[in-house]
Protein backbone atom coordinates (compact mmCIF):
# COMPACT_ATOMS: atom_id res chain seq x y z
CA UNK A 1 0.00 0.00 0.00
CA UNK A 2 1.32 3.65 -0.64
CA UNK A 3 1.48 5.88 2.45
CA UNK A 4 1.87 9.38 2.51
CA UNK A 5 3.04 10.86 5.90
CA UNK A 6 1.97 14.44 6.99
CA UNK A 7 4.91 16.16 9.33
CA UNK A 8 2.85 18.78 11.16
CA UNK A 9 -0.64 18.75 12.99
CA UNK A 10 -2.11 22.20 12.79
CA UNK A 11 -4.48 23.28 10.52
CA UNK A 12 -2.53 21.98 7.44
CA UNK A 13 -1.30 18.96 8.54
CA UNK A 14 -4.93 18.12 9.13
CA UNK A 15 -6.68 19.20 6.24
CA UNK A 16 -4.65 17.63 4.36
CA UNK A 17 -5.23 14.31 6.10
CA UNK A 18 -8.81 14.57 5.64
CA UNK A 19 -8.39 16.54 2.09
CA UNK A 20 -6.67 13.16 0.86
CA UNK A 21 -9.54 11.10 1.84
CA UNK A 22 -12.41 13.28 -0.18
CA UNK A 23 -9.93 13.14 -2.84
CA UNK A 24 -10.03 9.29 -3.00
CA UNK A 25 -6.98 8.57 -1.76
CA UNK A 26 -7.32 4.91 -0.33
CA UNK A 27 -3.25 5.03 0.47
CA UNK A 28 -1.80 4.91 4.43
CA UNK A 29 -2.28 8.45 5.99
CA UNK A 30 0.00 9.09 9.26
CA UNK A 31 0.01 12.61 10.70
CA UNK A 32 2.99 13.37 12.64
CA UNK A 33 2.70 16.15 15.67
CA UNK A 34 5.69 17.08 18.08
CA UNK A 35 2.64 17.86 20.40
CA UNK A 36 1.71 15.46 22.36
CA UNK A 37 -1.65 17.48 22.24
CA UNK A 38 -4.76 16.54 19.43
CA UNK A 39 -4.74 18.71 16.91
CA UNK A 40 -6.26 22.15 17.48
CA UNK A 41 -7.05 25.19 15.97
CA UNK A 42 -4.86 28.39 16.59
CA UNK A 43 -6.94 31.23 15.83
CA UNK A 44 -8.55 31.27 19.17
CA UNK A 45 -5.08 30.96 21.02
CA UNK A 46 -5.08 34.81 21.17
CA UNK A 47 -8.94 35.45 21.56
CA UNK A 48 -11.52 32.70 23.23
CA UNK A 49 -9.17 30.89 24.93
CA UNK A 50 -7.43 33.92 26.59
CA UNK A 51 -10.76 34.99 27.65
CA UNK A 52 -12.11 31.89 28.64
CA UNK A 53 -14.64 31.55 26.32
CA UNK A 54 -12.92 28.98 24.20
CA UNK A 55 -11.29 25.39 26.13
CA UNK A 56 -8.64 23.11 24.75
CA UNK A 57 -11.02 20.54 23.83
CA UNK A 58 -13.32 23.28 22.48
CA UNK A 59 -10.86 24.11 19.75
CA UNK A 60 -9.55 20.81 19.07
CA UNK A 61 -9.15 20.12 15.02
CA UNK A 62 -9.76 16.18 14.83
CA UNK A 63 -10.65 13.88 17.67
CA UNK A 64 -9.04 9.98 18.13
CA UNK A 65 -12.31 8.98 17.14
CA UNK A 66 -12.35 11.58 13.80
CA UNK A 67 -9.14 10.05 12.89
CA UNK A 68 -9.99 6.45 13.45
CA UNK A 69 -12.94 6.75 11.15
CA UNK A 70 -10.77 8.72 8.55
CA UNK A 71 -8.22 6.39 8.46
CA UNK A 72 -5.90 8.85 9.58
CA UNK A 73 -3.21 7.21 11.63
CA UNK A 74 -1.73 9.84 14.59
CA UNK A 75 1.61 10.05 15.34
CA UNK A 76 1.64 12.39 18.45
CA UNK A 77 4.13 13.83 20.63
CA UNK A 78 7.59 12.86 17.69
CA UNK A 79 9.54 15.63 16.48
CA UNK A 80 10.50 15.24 12.76
CA UNK A 81 14.25 15.36 12.99
CA UNK A 82 15.27 14.42 9.07
CA UNK A 83 14.86 13.52 6.02
CA UNK A 84 16.45 11.01 4.13
CA UNK A 85 14.74 12.46 0.22
CA UNK A 86 16.80 9.13 -1.59
CA UNK A 87 15.96 6.65 0.99
CA UNK A 88 11.98 8.15 1.17
CA UNK A 89 12.43 8.14 5.10
CA UNK A 90 11.21 10.52 7.56
CA UNK A 91 13.42 10.37 10.75
CA UNK A 92 11.43 11.27 13.97
CA UNK A 93 12.19 11.66 17.93
CA UNK A 94 11.63 8.87 19.83
CA UNK A 95 10.42 6.51 17.24
CA UNK A 96 11.55 4.25 14.31
CA UNK A 97 11.85 6.08 11.09
CA UNK A 98 8.57 6.16 8.68
CA UNK A 99 8.84 5.17 4.89
CA UNK A 100 7.03 7.29 2.65
CA UNK A 101 5.77 7.66 -0.76
CA UNK A 102 4.23 11.23 -0.61
CA UNK A 103 5.85 13.34 1.63
CA UNK A 104 4.14 16.59 3.52
CA UNK A 105 6.08 19.06 5.54
CA UNK A 106 3.52 21.18 6.91
CA UNK A 107 5.51 22.31 10.05
CA UNK A 108 4.37 25.60 10.39
CA UNK A 109 6.36 28.51 12.07
CA UNK A 110 6.80 29.54 15.61
CA UNK A 111 6.86 32.77 17.45
CA UNK A 112 9.73 34.90 16.92
CA UNK A 113 11.43 34.79 20.53
CA UNK A 114 11.43 38.16 22.28
CA UNK A 115 15.06 39.31 21.73
CA UNK A 116 14.65 41.00 25.48
CA UNK A 117 15.04 37.60 27.07
CA UNK A 118 12.91 34.85 27.84
CA UNK A 119 11.51 33.55 31.50
CA UNK A 120 8.70 34.00 33.09
CA UNK A 121 5.80 36.20 33.00
CA UNK A 122 7.28 37.56 29.15
CA UNK A 123 4.62 35.55 26.69
CA UNK A 124 4.59 34.58 22.64
CA UNK A 125 1.79 33.69 21.96
CA UNK A 126 1.85 30.71 19.47
CA UNK A 127 0.59 27.47 20.59
CA UNK A 128 -2.04 26.23 23.45
CA UNK A 129 0.64 25.53 25.84
CA UNK A 130 1.62 29.39 25.59
CA UNK A 131 -2.02 30.65 25.29
CA UNK A 132 -2.68 28.64 28.83
CA UNK A 133 0.08 30.58 30.32
CA UNK A 134 -1.02 34.15 29.23
CA UNK A 135 -4.40 33.36 30.50
CA UNK A 136 -2.72 32.51 34.07
CA UNK A 137 -0.61 35.55 34.28
CA UNK A 138 -3.68 37.51 32.88
CA UNK A 139 -5.80 36.50 35.61
CA UNK A 140 -3.76 37.53 38.59
CA UNK A 141 -4.20 41.45 37.11
CA UNK A 142 -1.88 44.13 36.49
CA UNK A 143 -0.77 46.08 34.03
CA UNK A 144 -0.02 44.52 30.52
CA UNK A 145 2.73 45.55 27.89
CA UNK A 146 1.92 44.53 24.69
CA UNK A 147 5.24 44.82 22.28
CA UNK A 148 3.74 44.76 18.79
CA UNK A 149 0.99 46.38 17.20
CA UNK A 150 0.31 43.47 14.25
CA UNK A 151 -2.87 40.83 14.63
CA UNK A 152 -1.38 38.82 17.23
CA UNK A 153 -0.43 41.81 19.48
CA UNK A 154 -3.46 43.98 18.54
CA UNK A 155 -6.11 40.56 19.54
CA UNK A 156 -4.15 40.06 22.56
CA UNK A 157 -4.63 43.70 23.69
CA UNK A 158 -8.40 43.90 22.83
CA UNK A 159 -8.90 40.23 24.54
CA UNK A 160 -7.14 41.75 27.32
CA UNK A 161 -9.45 44.89 27.32
CA UNK A 162 -12.16 42.23 27.64
CA UNK A 163 -10.54 40.93 31.06
CA UNK A 164 -10.76 44.85 31.72
CA UNK A 165 -7.03 44.83 32.48
CA UNK A 166 -4.96 48.17 31.75
CA UNK A 167 -3.42 47.44 28.86
CA UNK A 168 -0.46 49.59 26.65
CA UNK A 169 0.47 48.82 23.20
CA UNK A 170 4.08 49.19 22.19
CA UNK A 171 5.06 49.76 18.48
CA UNK A 172 8.39 50.88 16.55
CA UNK A 173 6.10 52.06 13.80
CA UNK A 174 4.17 55.34 14.49
CA UNK A 175 0.83 53.93 12.62
CA UNK A 176 1.34 49.85 13.27
CA UNK A 177 -1.12 48.86 10.46
CA UNK A 178 -0.04 51.20 7.83
CA UNK A 179 2.50 49.19 6.37
CA UNK A 180 -0.08 46.69 5.01
CA UNK A 181 -3.48 49.20 5.09
CA UNK A 182 -1.94 52.50 4.10
CA UNK A 183 -1.34 55.44 6.57
CA UNK A 184 -5.41 56.36 6.57
CA UNK A 185 -6.35 53.30 6.93
CA UNK A 186 -3.55 52.64 9.71
CA UNK A 187 -4.74 55.35 11.61
CA UNK A 188 -8.33 54.42 11.94
CA UNK A 189 -6.73 51.16 14.21
CA UNK A 190 -5.08 53.90 16.54
CA UNK A 191 -8.11 55.18 17.01
CA UNK A 192 -9.93 52.04 17.18
CA UNK A 193 -7.22 50.68 20.40
CA UNK A 194 -8.05 54.27 21.72
CA UNK A 195 -11.69 54.53 21.66
CA UNK A 196 -11.43 50.66 24.08
CA UNK A 197 -8.97 51.60 26.37
CA UNK A 198 -6.09 50.63 25.15
CA UNK A 199 -2.81 53.25 25.79
CA UNK A 200 -0.64 53.39 22.60
CA UNK A 201 2.86 54.45 22.35
CA UNK A 202 3.38 54.01 18.83
CA UNK A 203 6.89 54.93 16.98
CA UNK A 204 8.65 53.82 19.82
CA UNK A 205 11.03 51.20 20.17
CA UNK A 206 11.78 48.45 22.96
CA UNK A 207 15.44 48.77 24.66
CA UNK A 208 15.20 46.34 27.36
CA UNK A 209 12.87 44.37 29.31
CA UNK A 210 14.14 44.62 33.49
CA UNK A 211 12.56 42.90 36.63
CA UNK A 212 10.68 39.57 37.27
CA UNK A 213 6.92 38.25 36.48
CA UNK A 214 4.62 40.84 38.87
CA UNK A 215 7.17 43.51 38.62
CA UNK A 216 8.56 43.88 34.78
CA UNK A 217 10.24 47.64 33.92
CA UNK A 218 9.92 47.74 30.18
CA UNK A 219 12.72 50.61 29.26
CA UNK A 220 11.74 52.14 25.89
CA UNK A 221 14.20 53.39 23.27
CA UNK A 222 12.92 57.10 24.08
CA UNK A 223 14.14 56.67 27.18
CA UNK A 224 11.11 56.49 29.02
CA UNK A 225 9.62 53.52 31.38
CA UNK A 226 6.77 51.12 32.08
CA UNK A 227 6.12 49.41 35.06
CA UNK A 228 4.27 46.11 33.72
CA UNK A 229 3.10 42.56 35.64
CA UNK A 230 2.88 40.74 32.40
CA UNK A 231 4.37 41.37 28.89
CA UNK A 232 3.34 40.00 25.68
CA UNK A 233 5.64 39.48 22.73
CA UNK A 234 3.97 39.36 19.02
CA UNK A 235 6.99 40.69 16.51
CA UNK A 236 6.27 37.81 14.05
CA UNK A 237 7.19 34.44 12.97
CA UNK A 238 9.59 32.01 11.36
CA UNK A 239 9.01 28.63 9.45
CA UNK A 240 9.56 25.40 10.99
CA UNK A 241 12.22 24.27 8.36
CA UNK A 242 15.15 24.01 10.48
CA UNK A 243 14.80 20.26 9.99
CA UNK A 244 15.19 20.31 6.34
CA UNK A 245 18.04 21.97 6.46
CA UNK A 246 20.35 18.73 6.01
CA UNK A 247 18.03 16.90 3.26
CA UNK A 248 19.05 18.51 0.70
CA UNK A 249 15.85 19.87 0.01
CA UNK A 250 16.28 23.60 -0.87
CA UNK A 251 15.12 25.57 1.67
CA UNK A 252 15.15 29.48 1.64
CA UNK A 253 12.64 31.32 4.57
CA UNK A 254 10.37 28.14 4.00
CA UNK A 255 10.39 24.86 1.67
CA UNK A 256 10.48 26.05 -1.89
CA UNK A 257 8.05 24.62 -3.79
CA UNK A 258 7.00 24.85 -7.43
CA UNK A 259 3.16 25.85 -8.38
CA UNK A 260 2.01 22.60 -7.56
CA UNK A 261 3.11 23.16 -4.38
CA UNK A 262 5.84 20.24 -4.73
CA UNK A 263 9.37 21.08 -3.51
CA UNK A 264 11.21 21.97 -6.59
CA UNK A 265 13.96 18.93 -6.43
CA UNK A 266 11.79 16.52 -4.84
CA UNK A 267 8.31 15.51 -7.09
CA UNK A 268 6.59 13.48 -4.06
CA UNK A 269 7.74 15.94 -1.39
CA UNK A 270 4.92 18.71 -1.09
CA UNK A 271 4.75 21.83 0.95
CA UNK A 272 1.75 23.23 3.06
CA UNK A 273 1.13 26.32 5.05
CA UNK A 274 3.24 28.18 7.16
CA UNK A 275 6.38 26.57 6.44
CA UNK A 276 5.99 26.66 2.51
CA UNK A 277 7.25 29.02 -0.08
CA UNK A 278 5.73 28.27 -3.32
CA UNK A 279 5.37 29.78 -6.76
CA UNK A 280 2.38 31.65 -7.08
CA UNK A 281 1.42 31.51 -10.76
CA UNK A 282 -0.80 34.08 -10.96
CA UNK A 283 1.56 36.94 -9.33
CA UNK A 284 4.53 35.19 -11.17
CA UNK A 285 6.40 35.05 -7.74
CA UNK A 286 7.49 32.69 -4.95
CA UNK A 287 4.99 33.53 -1.68
CA UNK A 288 5.26 32.39 1.75
CA UNK A 289 1.74 33.41 3.43
CA UNK A 290 1.28 32.65 7.47
CA UNK A 291 -2.71 32.64 7.21
CA UNK A 292 -5.15 30.04 8.28
CA UNK A 293 -6.91 30.12 4.96
CA UNK A 294 -3.99 29.66 2.96
CA UNK A 295 -3.00 26.73 4.62
CA UNK A 296 -6.42 24.94 4.47
CA UNK A 297 -6.98 26.36 0.41
CA UNK A 298 -3.00 24.76 0.14
CA UNK A 299 -4.18 21.75 1.87
CA UNK A 300 -7.03 20.69 -0.30
CA UNK A 301 -4.18 21.37 -3.43
CA UNK A 302 -1.85 19.40 -2.17
CA UNK A 303 -4.30 16.20 -1.33
CA UNK A 304 -5.16 16.93 -4.93
CA UNK A 305 -1.46 16.63 -6.34
CA UNK A 306 -1.30 13.78 -4.66
CA UNK A 307 -4.48 11.72 -5.18
CA UNK A 308 -4.16 12.52 -8.72
CA UNK A 309 -1.04 12.88 -10.24
CA UNK A 310 -1.95 13.02 -13.72
CA UNK A 311 -4.31 15.75 -13.18
CA UNK A 312 -1.85 18.55 -11.62
CA UNK A 313 -3.81 21.29 -10.08
CA UNK A 314 -1.75 24.82 -9.37
CA UNK A 315 -2.02 26.91 -6.54
CA UNK A 316 -3.15 30.25 -7.21
CA UNK A 317 -5.30 31.66 -4.16
CA UNK A 318 -6.78 34.91 -3.57
CA UNK A 319 -4.86 35.73 0.33
CA UNK A 320 -7.69 36.28 3.03
CA UNK A 321 -6.92 37.01 6.42
CA UNK A 322 -8.86 38.08 9.57
CA UNK A 323 -8.46 39.67 12.73
CA UNK A 324 -11.39 40.07 15.64
CA UNK A 325 -10.27 43.55 17.60
CA UNK A 326 -12.64 45.24 20.21
CA UNK A 327 -15.77 45.47 18.52
CA UNK A 328 -14.26 45.06 14.71
CA UNK A 329 -13.97 41.97 12.49
CA UNK A 330 -11.46 43.09 10.53
CA UNK A 331 -10.88 40.86 6.83
CA UNK A 332 -8.44 41.37 4.47
CA UNK A 333 -8.35 39.91 1.02
CA UNK A 334 -6.07 40.12 -1.71
CA UNK A 335 -3.42 42.76 -1.89
CA UNK A 336 -3.19 45.79 0.12
CA UNK A 337 0.26 46.56 0.48
CA UNK A 338 2.73 48.75 -1.65
CA UNK A 339 -0.16 50.62 -2.83
CA UNK A 340 -1.54 54.10 -1.09
CA UNK A 341 -4.50 54.47 -4.21
CA UNK A 342 -7.94 53.58 -2.47
CA UNK A 343 -11.69 54.03 -2.21
CA UNK A 344 -13.29 53.58 1.19
CA UNK A 345 -17.20 52.40 1.21
CA UNK A 346 -18.78 53.46 4.61
CA UNK A 347 -17.50 55.54 6.83
CA UNK A 348 -15.39 53.87 10.14
CA UNK A 349 -16.30 56.86 12.32
CA UNK A 350 -19.81 56.77 11.78
CA UNK A 351 -21.73 53.53 11.49
CA UNK A 352 -18.65 51.01 12.50
CA UNK A 353 -18.79 49.36 9.31
CA UNK A 354 -16.63 49.98 6.10
CA UNK A 355 -14.60 49.21 3.54
CA UNK A 356 -11.25 49.68 1.95
CA UNK A 357 -10.72 48.97 -1.91
CA UNK A 358 -7.49 49.21 -3.22
CA UNK A 359 -5.86 49.01 -6.44
CA UNK A 360 -2.52 49.29 -7.90
CA UNK A 361 -2.38 50.36 -11.62
CA UNK A 362 -5.60 52.82 -11.12
CA UNK A 363 -8.25 50.27 -12.08
CA UNK A 364 -8.38 46.48 -11.28
CA UNK A 365 -9.35 45.99 -7.44
CA UNK A 366 -6.38 44.65 -6.11
CA UNK A 367 -7.47 44.08 -3.02
CA UNK A 368 -9.98 45.08 0.14
CA UNK A 369 -10.11 45.63 3.44
CA UNK A 370 -13.59 45.04 5.06
CA UNK A 371 -15.12 45.53 8.49
CA UNK A 372 -18.02 44.35 9.71
CA UNK A 373 -19.38 43.47 6.54
CA UNK A 374 -19.48 40.27 5.42
CA UNK A 375 -21.51 40.84 2.50
CA UNK A 376 -19.18 43.44 1.17
CA UNK A 377 -16.11 40.81 1.57
CA UNK A 378 -17.86 37.97 -0.36
CA UNK A 379 -18.36 40.65 -3.30
CA UNK A 380 -14.81 41.75 -2.86
CA UNK A 381 -13.67 37.83 -3.32
CA UNK A 382 -15.59 37.60 -6.06
CA UNK A 383 -14.59 40.51 -8.11
CA UNK A 384 -10.82 39.54 -7.26
CA UNK A 385 -11.31 36.07 -8.28
CA UNK A 386 -12.69 37.68 -11.44
CA UNK A 387 -10.33 40.58 -12.07
CA UNK A 388 -13.01 42.73 -11.55
CA UNK A 389 -12.54 46.45 -12.00
CA UNK A 390 -12.58 49.12 -8.83
CA UNK A 391 -15.72 51.38 -10.01
CA UNK A 392 -17.52 48.41 -11.18
CA UNK A 393 -17.10 47.00 -7.37
CA UNK A 394 -17.47 50.34 -6.18
CA UNK A 395 -20.61 50.88 -7.35
CA UNK A 396 -21.83 47.76 -6.36
CA UNK A 397 -20.76 48.28 -2.60
CA UNK A 398 -22.41 51.77 -2.59
CA UNK A 399 -25.75 50.50 -3.57
CA UNK A 400 -25.15 47.41 -1.07
CA UNK A 401 -24.76 49.93 1.77
CA UNK A 402 -27.53 52.63 1.00
CA UNK A 403 -29.55 48.81 0.31
CA UNK A 404 -28.76 47.62 4.12
CA UNK A 405 -28.92 51.47 5.90
CA UNK A 406 -32.78 50.97 4.45
CA UNK B 1 -28.05 10.62 0.23
CA UNK B 2 -25.11 13.21 2.21
CA UNK B 3 -26.65 16.37 3.13
CA UNK B 4 -25.03 19.26 4.57
CA UNK B 5 -26.00 21.61 7.96
CA UNK B 6 -25.46 24.60 8.75
CA UNK B 7 -25.20 26.23 12.20
CA UNK B 8 -26.49 29.51 12.09
CA UNK B 9 -25.49 30.97 14.98
CA UNK B 10 -21.55 29.96 14.78
CA UNK B 11 -21.54 31.55 10.96
CA UNK B 12 -19.77 34.73 11.34
CA UNK B 13 -19.87 35.53 7.62
CA UNK B 14 -15.95 34.68 7.11
CA UNK B 15 -17.15 33.65 3.13
CA UNK B 16 -14.68 30.20 2.49
CA UNK B 17 -17.62 28.48 2.00
CA UNK B 18 -18.77 30.59 -0.83
CA UNK B 19 -15.47 30.73 -2.43
CA UNK B 20 -14.63 26.69 -2.10
CA UNK B 21 -18.30 25.77 -3.60
CA UNK B 22 -20.80 28.31 -4.44
CA UNK B 23 -23.42 26.27 -6.00
CA UNK B 24 -24.23 25.52 -2.49
CA UNK B 25 -23.51 28.12 0.06
CA UNK B 26 -24.07 32.21 -0.07
CA UNK B 27 -24.12 34.95 2.47
CA UNK B 28 -26.95 37.14 2.68
CA UNK B 29 -27.09 40.69 3.67
CA UNK B 30 -26.97 39.69 7.63
CA UNK B 31 -24.14 37.74 7.23
CA UNK B 32 -24.87 34.92 7.73
CA UNK B 33 -24.84 31.39 5.72
CA UNK B 34 -27.57 30.47 2.97
CA UNK B 35 -27.71 26.92 2.08
CA UNK B 36 -28.74 26.83 -1.70
CA UNK B 37 -29.10 23.15 -1.70
CA UNK B 38 -28.68 20.39 1.20
CA UNK B 39 -28.65 17.42 -0.55
CA UNK B 40 -25.24 16.62 -1.57
CA UNK B 41 -24.26 14.29 -4.72
CA UNK B 42 -21.63 11.77 -4.36
CA UNK B 43 -19.75 13.37 -7.37
CA UNK B 44 -20.18 16.44 -5.58
CA UNK B 45 -19.41 15.51 -2.02
CA UNK B 46 -15.45 15.80 -2.16
CA UNK B 47 -15.76 19.21 -3.04
CA UNK B 48 -18.32 20.25 -0.65
CA UNK B 49 -16.91 18.39 2.70
CA UNK B 50 -13.67 20.65 1.81
CA UNK B 51 -15.80 23.82 1.38
CA UNK B 52 -17.39 23.02 5.03
CA UNK B 53 -13.68 22.24 6.35
CA UNK B 54 -12.27 25.55 5.27
CA UNK B 55 -15.50 27.06 7.49
CA UNK B 56 -12.58 28.80 10.24
CA UNK B 57 -15.93 28.12 13.18
CA UNK B 58 -16.97 24.91 11.89
CA UNK B 59 -20.27 25.81 11.32
CA UNK B 60 -20.95 23.34 8.45
CA UNK B 61 -21.14 20.13 8.19
CA UNK B 62 -21.65 16.86 5.53
CA UNK B 63 -23.26 14.21 7.06
CA UNK B 64 -24.61 10.88 5.64
CA UNK B 65 -28.99 11.29 5.95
Amino acid sequence: MTSTVIVGSSVGGVRTAQALRSEGYDGEVVLVGEESELPYDKPPLSKGLLAGTATADSVRLLTQDAADRAGIRLLLGHRATRVDVAANLVELQGHDPLRYDHLVVATGARARPSPWGERPGIHVVRVLRDAQLLRQDLLDGGHVVVVGAGFIGAEVASTARLLDLEVTLVDPLPVPMSRVLNPEVGGWFVDLHRRHGVRSIFGVGVEAIDGELGDFTVRLTDGSELAAAVVVVGIGAEPNDGWLRSSGLVVDNGLVCDQYCRAVDADNVFGVGDVARWFHPGYGAEMRVEHWTNAVDQAVCVAHNIAHPDDLRVYAPVEYVWSDQHDWKVQVVGRTSGTTEHVVVGDPAEDNRFAVLYTRDGTTLSGAAVVNWPRALIGCRRALRDGSRLAQVHDALTAQASKVQE
Amino acid sequence: MAVVKADLEACQGYANCVVGAEDYFDIDDDGVVVLLRAEVSESDRGRVEEAARSCPVSALLVEDQ
